[in-house]
């Protein structure tokens, strides 16, 4: 058992789940996107403010938000806990793989706050 | 004539490692690859790498074959030669004690992790714990594992963390146990296994699948233990 305290859910099995659940989330938005995108050939700034001022596609987008935060955070975690290691490039891998991961969970959560600002405030 | 080329090192005397050149006649013969590391090692008995069983049973000779990890004693030239040439370097992502010969410890290390043995507190019955065909059938394509090495190192999730990630071997063994019907230890088995790094480090890339020498399949070894690890946390 090897335990993590940076990875979104600790456990492996939650990072999995999480990270499947999500990708099907954000498929599903960028098929909906694109299919509006095509259904409706002449959008125009009324239409496209309207469909993004309705709750349900200010909560479709949110989810969407959150899964692209939660996916990321799993990916870069993955990513960062690949090659930032003592292993690979010494004993300060440590201290710039824990500024990093705490650099991108900063980064993710104020994409999240900003996003929902953008949303609600349109 | 067939050119080869070995990578030697000593680190008594070699700085670093280097490829060595080598010309040896085949007389035409599809040989193995290993009957040309014997024939060199003839020539040059200076040249180090492991063999026992020379028919794929032991699991010793494990190197990387032009490009791909395999056994020696059972990769023939037809499928390893290209070009008029054979490359040959130890396995790759663990450390090379001389030549072809790699350290181990952190793969079996990942073994022992596992608790490769049966586990069972019931009191033993008098003759045999019995098991019908079905629940043995279960077994096949997991107890034939050699121990090899050939999948851990050809596992980029295993180069990078040899000391977190089971790796396939270490997990196909861990399923062997897990489905194993007389095994009764199979909660602890899975509760040892849910961290990010132990089982949910496979990004099923199936390098281990595409080398196996005995054709095993530890990618779907480690599915399996993501669905009993789904069935039993959700």
């Amino acid at each position: 058992m090897v335990t993590s305290v940076t990875s979104l859910g600790r456990s492996g099995l939650s990072d999995w789940m999480i990270q499947r659940i999500s990708a099907w989330v954000m498929t599903s938005y960028l098929v909906f996107i694109v299919g509006y995108f095509f259904a409706n050939p002449n959008l125009d700034y009324a239409q496209w403010a309207e469909l993004n001022s309705s709750l349900p596609m200010r909560m479709y987008s949110l989810i969407t938000i959150l899964s692209i935060a939660a996916h990321a955070w799993i990916g870069m975690w993955c990513v960062l806990t690949d090659y930032i290691t003592v292993r690979l490039i010494g004993p300060k891998a440590t201290a710039i793989r824990i500024f990093l991961q705490l650099g991108m969970i900063a980064i993710t959560l104020l994409y999240v706050v900003w996003a929902i600002d953008i949303l609600w405030g349109i | 004539m067939l050119n080869v080329s070995i990578y030697r090192y000593n680190p008594e005397v070699d700085a670093e490692p280097y490829m060595q050149d080598f010309k040896v006649d085949t007389q035409g013969k599809d040989l193995m690859v290993l009957d040309v590391l014997e024939k060199l090692k003839a020539e040059d008995p200076t040249l180090v790498f492991r063999r026992s069983c020379r028919e794929g049973v032991c699991g010793s000779d494990g190197m990387n074959i032009s490009g791909k990890n395999g056994l020696a004693c059972v990769t023939p030239l037809s499928e390893a030669v290209k070009k008029n040439k054979l490359v040959v370097r130890p396995l790759p992502g663990l450390p090379v004690i001389r030549d072809l010969v790699i350290d181990m410890s952190q793969f079996y290390a990942q073994y022992e992790k596992i608790q490769p043995y049966m586990i069972n507190n019931s009191p033993a019955p008098a003759i045999e714990r019995l098991q019908s065909p079905e629940e043995r059938a279960k077994l096949d394509g997991l107890y034939e594992c050699i121990l090899c090495a050939c999948c851990s190192t050809a596992c980029p999730s295993f180069w990078w963390n040899p000391d977190k990630f089971i790796g396939p071997s270490g997990l196909l063994q861990a399923y062997r146990f897990l489905a194993d019907s007389r095994d009764t230890a199979t909660e602890e088995r899975l509760a040892n296994l849910d961290d990010p790094f132990s089982v949910f480090r496979c990004h099923g890339i199936m390098n281990c699948v595409q080398v196996c020498p005995k054709g095993l399949n530890p990618t779907k070894a480690i599915g399996h233990i993501r669905n009993m690890l789904i069935n039993s946390a959700t």
